[in-house]
Parts: C-alpha cells; sequence; structure tokens
C-alpha cells in the first residue's frame, strides 16, 4: 500500500506544455504513473507526446478534461501569477488530490484557494512542493524515481533536495519507502505533517516514519504531539536550520524564525518530548530509524 | 520585504487611515527645514528595518528645529542592530492621551490574516501576549468574505469605552486590513494607534512587510526597496536569481536546495565550524549561476574554504561539474573548493571534476568536514 498516489491514480497535468511541465510529464510516464490528460488554455484538441511515442489529449480547461478521461490527480506548474487560480479549478473539477509544484505563489491568493479547496473536500499538496512518489507505483511532481525503492518506510518532509539526500541514504541503506511526501516550503500549505502521519498510521505497510522538518511556524511541534497521542509507528526526524539566524527568510518563504518562535531548538525539543528520536545530521536518520524498527 | 515606516505610512494613508503628515530628511539641513515648516515640536525617527529604534535612541522629540537638526545629526549614521540609519522621518509631534496595538499577520495555522489589538500600545506585543494574554483580543478573517464591519467594531470596541473612539478605530481597523491585502502585505502594524487629548484616533507610527511573492506584480512596490540597508552581496545574489544570505563564519556554502542549504550549514556547525553563508543555487547547472554564486561567495573576505553540496536528482551531475570546472576557468578564486556531487551520472562527474584538479566527494559528512579543516587553516 501507500498513501494518497498509487497504481489507480489517473494524473491530469496543468500546464504541460510549458517547459518545466513538460519534462516533468515525460519523467512521470516514464516512472510509470499513468497520465491521462493534459490542460493548457488554448491547446485543447492537440496531444502531448510521451517519452515512447504515447499520445496525451490536451484540454482546454479541468472540467473537459476530467469528464473526457476520469482523471483524479492533478499536478500544477503553471507559472506564479496563475497557480492559485489554476488550483481553484482543479478543485472545482472533480479530482480528489491537487499537487501544486510552483514557487512563489502569492500568499495572499493561496489563502483564498485553500479556503476553497477545503471546502470542497479536495486534498491540496504543496504550493513550492516536490510532489511525492510511491515506489513501484506511481509518481507525481518531480521527485527523482531513481533513487527511491519500494519498502516499509514513510517519509514526509518540507524540503526538495533534502528530502533526496534522505531517501537516498534510506535506500541505499535497504530501506525501501511507502510513499514519500513533499508538503512544500510555503508558509500557507494545504497538507501538513499531521495529514500525512495520519495517512501513514493507517497505511498497513508503512512500519515506520521519517520526517523531515526545519525553521519557521509550527508544524512541527503540532505534528509531534499528534505523534505522542495517535501513533504506534515508530518516528524519527530531523531539523534543518540549526545554525538559521532569526529573521531571515532561508530560501523557502517559510523558512522564517519570527520573533521567537519557529527555531530549530525548540522544534528538536518538541520531537524529543514526544517520543520522535532526533537525528543530529541527515547521516543519522538510517542508524535511528533501523534502531527504531529493530 | 520589509518597507520603512514612512513608506507604509503612504501605504495607510492611500487607504484612508488618518496618518499625521511627515517628510523624510537625508541631513540635518533638511530635517530642520521640514520641522520650520510645521513649527512647534516634532518628532525625529530614523527609518530603519528594526524594531527597538526608540530603545536605540533613534526616536527623539525635538522641541523646535534647531533641536531637530540636532537630533537629526546624531541619528543620521547611527548603527541600529547592525543598519546604518540613512532618512530621518520628521513629523509633528501629537498630543497624545491614550496609545493602543493593531496589528495584522498571515497566520500560518489558521491560514488567514489575523488581527491582534490590545490597548496596551506602544510596548513589544509579543511581550504582551506571553506576560497578559487577556489584555489582547485576536480575530481572523475569512479570506472569501474579507473584514465585516462587525468584526472590525468588536475589535475597536476592545480598545476603548468612548462611541466616537470606537467608531473611529473601527474604520481604521477596516482600512487597515484594505492596506494589506491592497500591498500584498504578510504583516501590517501599527504600534501606537494614539488618541489624541481632542478625542482624534491616529496611526502615529506604521510597519508594513510584503510577502515576496507579491513583488512580480506590484512594481510600485518593488519600487520602495531600499538597497542600502541591505549587504552588497544579498543585493547582487537577488539580481543573479539566488538566495544568499550572508553569515558571520568562514565556510562558504553554495548548495542546491534550501533545506539541504540548511541542512549543510548545521553540518558545517557539527563539524566544529561556522558557515559564512546560506546559498541555494536551484537546480540550474548553468555556469553562469554558478560565477555568480562563486562571485558572492568570496565577496565575503571572512570566507576561507568554499564548499559545494550538490544532490543531483532531476539536475544532472555532469552537467553541474561541467558548470563548476566553467565557471572557475572563468574566474579567480582565492580560498580552496571541495566539491560533493551525488545522485544521477555521479561517475562522469567525479571524472570531470578530478580530471580538472577539483577533489570531489559523494558523501555530504566528507566535505563538511574536510571544509572545515581547510578553513581552519588544515592541508
Amino acid at each position: 500500500m501507500s498513501i494518497f498516489i498509487d497504481n489507480d491514480t489517473k494524473l491530469v497535468v496543468q500546464g504541460i506544455t510549458g517547459r518545466d511541465g513538460s519534462f516533468h510529464t515525460r519523467q512521470t510516464m516514464e516512472y510509470g504513473t499513468n497520465v491521462v490528460a493534459g490542460v493548457t488554455p488554448g491547446k485543447g484538441g492537440q496531444t502531448f507526446e510521451g517519452p515512447n511515442g504515447e499520445t496525451v489529449p490536451i484540454f482546454n480547461a479541468m472540467d473537459e478534461a476530467v469528464a473526457e478521461t476520469g482523471a483524479n490527480t492533478s499536478v500544477i506548474f503553471v507559472p506564479p501569477a496563475f497557480a492559485a487560480g489554476a488550483i481553484l479549478e482543479a478543485a472545482d473539477s472533480g479530482v480528489a488530490l491537487v499537487v501544486a509544484i510552483t514557487e512563489g505563489v502569492p500568499v495572499l491568493d493561496m489563502a483564498r484557494a485553500h479556503a476553497f479547496a477545503r471546502d470542497k473536500g479536495v486534498r491540496v499538496l504543496g504550493p513550492n512542493c516536490p510532489g511525492l512518489i510511491s515506489p513501484g507505483k506511481a509518481k507525481v511532481g518531480i521527485l527523482p524515481g531513481q533513487i527511491v525503492a519500494e519498502g516499509p518506510i514513510g517519509l514526509v518532509s518540507r524540503s526538495g533536495t533534502l528530502t533526496y539526500e534522505a531517501v537516498f541514504q534510506l535506500t541505499s541503506a535497504g530501506l525501501g519507502q511507502t510513499t514519500c511526501v513533499g508538503i512544500g516550503g510555503d508558509p500557507l500549505i494545504g497538507t501538513n505533517f499531521i495529514d500525512c502521519l495520519e495517512a501513514f498510521e493507517a497505511d498497513p505497510d508503512t512500519k515506520g516514519v521519517v520526517v523531515l522538518g526545519e525553521i519557521g511556524g509550527t508544524d512541527e511541534q503540532d505534528a509531534a504531539a499528534f505523534v505522542s497521542a495517535n501513533m504506534s509507528k515508530p518516528v524519527v526526524g530531523f531539523i534543518a536550520g540549526q545554525t538559521a539566524p532569526p529573521g531571515r527568510r532561508m530560501g523557502h518563504a517559510g523558512a522564517i524564525i519570527s520573533g521567537s518562535a519557529g527555531t530549530a531548538e525548540e522544534k528538536m525539543k518538541a520531537f524529543e518530548e514526544n517520543g520522535i528520536a532526533v537525528a543530529k545530521r541527515p547521516a543519522d536518520l538510517v542508524g535511528l530509524i533501523q534502531d527504531a524498527l529493530a | 520585504m520589509d518597507i520603512h515606516e514612512y513608506q507604509a505610512k503612504e501605504r495607510f494613508r492611500a487607504a484612508g487611515i488618518e496618518v499625521p503628515p511627515g517628510e523624510i530628511a537625508t541631513t540635518p539641513e533638511e530635517a530642520e527645514a521640514i520641522a520650520a515648516k510645521y513649527g512647534g515640536t516634532v518628532m525625529v525617527k530614523a527609518q530603519v528595518h528594526s524594531g527597538g529604534r526608540g530603545k536605540a535612541g533613534g526616536v527623539k522629540l525635538a522641541k523646535d528645529a534647531a533641536e531637530a537638526r540636532q537630533y537629526a545629526a546624531a541619528i543620521l549614521g547611527m548603527d541600529i542592530k547592525g543598519l546604518t540609519v540613512e532618512k530621518v522621518l520628521v513629523t509633528p509631534a501629537e498630543d497624545i492621551d491614550t496609545e493602543a496595538y493593531v496589528g495584522v499577520l498571515m497566520d500560518r495555522k489558521k491560514q488567514a490574516a489575523t488581527f491582534m489589538v490590545s490597548a496596551e500600545g506602544g510596548v513589544d506585543i509579543e511581550h504582551v501576549a506571553h506576560e497578559t494574554p487577556e489584555l489582547i483580543r485576536k480575530l481572523t478573517v475569512d479570506p472569501r468574505y474579507g473584514m465585516l464591519p462587525h468584526q472590525a467594531f468588536w475589535l475597536a470596541n476592545f480598545l476603548y469605552d468612548d462611541p466616537k473612539l470606537i467608531k473611529q478605530a473601527s474604520k481604521i481597523i477596516a482600512q487597515l486590513y484594505d492596506a494589506f491585502v491592497n500591498s500584498g502585505a504578510s504583516m501590517a502594524e501599527i504600534n501606537p494607534l494614539i488618541t489624541t487629548t481632542a478625542g482624534e484616533v491616529k496611526a502615529i507610527d506604521a510597519k508594513m512587510s510584503i510577502d515576496d511573492s507579491e513583488l512580480f506584480r506590484r512594481p510600485d512596490i518593488e519600487a520602495m526597496r531600499d538597497t542600502s540597508s541591505e549587504p552588497a552581496s544579498e543585493v547582487k545574489a537577488r539580481e543573479a536569481g539566488l538566495s544568499y544570505v550572508k553569515l558571520d563564519g568562514d565556510v562558504g556554502c553554495c548548495v542546491n536546495g534550501a533545506g539541504l542549504a540548511m541542512a549543510t550549514m548545521d553540518l558545517v556547525k557539527y563539524y566544529g565550524g561556522e558557515p559564512a553563508n546560506f546559498l541555494d543555487i536551484g537546480g540550474s547547472s548553468n555556469p553562469d549561476k554558478v560565477v555568480a554564486a562563486l562571485e558572492i561567495i568570496t565577496s565575503d573576505p571572512n570566507v576561507k574554504a568554499i564548499l559545494f553540496n550538490i544532490f543531483g536528482g532531476i539536475t544532472r551531475c555532469d552537467d553541474v561539474a561541467r558548470g563548476i570546472v566553467e565557471a572557475t576557468k572563468r574566474i579567480d578564486i582565492g580560498p580552496p573548493i571541495v566539491i560533493r556531487l551525488t545522485g544521477t551520472n555521479e561517475e562522469v562527474a567525479l571524472e570531470i571534476l578530478s580530471d580538472a584538479g577539483f577533489p570531489a566527494y559523494t558523501s555530504m559528512d566528507a566535505v563538511v568536514e574536510k571544509a572545515v579543516e581547510l578553513a581552519a587553516g588544515g592541508a
């Protein structure tokens, strides 16, 4: 099993004809994900060619794409100015999961889009996230398929390349994954740590979970409280940004210590107090999860 | 992006908020002329992106133009928390009766703009929130409806007893929400919101931070950027499309991805070193970006060693390796460079690097340990 995406995922790509959209659609198809449609306004009726000569129909709008193909998941590669609009359209089209890769979406736009999607009961992942991958089943987004393997570990992270680093170390140590989820580095994200932890707890194939947090906000503290109250499976973690100065944005829009809140120190403390073993460096994660599973 | 008090006041005025007049001076003579024009007592206020200006001596009450000149001379050039004061705002002093606090910020947990108001104004609101939370009233604004009239009233009603003051404050609170939304802000604050002895409610201070992701569609606000308040290296990085934050250590870091960049800095510390910077070079292997990154890192005289930590997922390692080799041919780099590349096509990448004479690693720990050793003067 896996969480959020699997062999039944039927993916529609919003912004399929753009540079990033087309590149990652080919990678996604190469991995074996069932890409059923693309959407680019004004290019409806054309087709997109996959890496092995497959043809994917392109539609002008999401409702047409969903009606014609039965798509249940969408991934968004449209520029920041149009990304929130694309999320609203997707949430209104009948798909159950919307994965927003775009970085730099205005936060006020996202406040409205998240409220709309919540009302519709649609899960949004991101924005500003690398997406997710269920090894051997499906990938949605930009996580590299070659570094993952099937296995018992669930992984959830606010980062991109730090996720790759951790996944790569897990895979190299023979620890495959059920699903790896990048929830995104923005201040307002649709799916948080708790949503993923809850899903991993319910997934029978997931035996242990790795959580990669970073400075900014209090999602990690909330996740820690959730783990101690609701999880039977072992969870280990890492927090990036121990050396980050307060008040400065560290790349991700959400990675900023405001006042005294959101430091790595208090997040690590919350993890430890709630039974989440904390890795001092990424290389220690493998040992910790092996110990936890033993 | 933070904007200055006088700029935030422009945004407030545009939303209709009652803000006393004021003008910017960059010399003591200008400050004197502005004070003379207003006549009477004026405030001379340092314009820097920092809290605690008053405590640092950057805000003074001058009884006449001559005193305004003296204070401006003292404040201009002053260092407040590492920032040099280049401008002062000269504004007529108000006849203050009470001071309240009104602020709005984007609440990550509620995923919407959230107001905080308190009759305890003019002080550090984080302190009030911590010590006496009962003195604060909070309200989250539903982004689909905006600020509703009764909500603005509910907040204002917490500040005053006098219906005339409540009415004025309700209007200002609703206008502050408009200013927040129309500026693409992530935070807007009036501290203090005063009442005068004549019974007027006015914003005599203003603070605003803009969501960086809004700037592409708000050129008028982008034009408010004050590059003099940032290190030159950070300005250059932004222009090159790189995410860079200067720190105080001596190990220069060049990493792809923000999370990995933070983890790399932390690992430098773990091995006993101090990172010189945060730098996310992004997913590109473009030699121009690598050149820009190296120029920015080496512009910091503290840097004694430079480390690259690149995880090639979608980006191919051999492309990045070629980019680094090409970049180092174009510019002279003083400090030693050590490189870690792992992921797609790493074997080819390592060959390219060793042919070019660079020590190359595949382990993050090994490269960081080496960089720390080099920065400490080791071989």
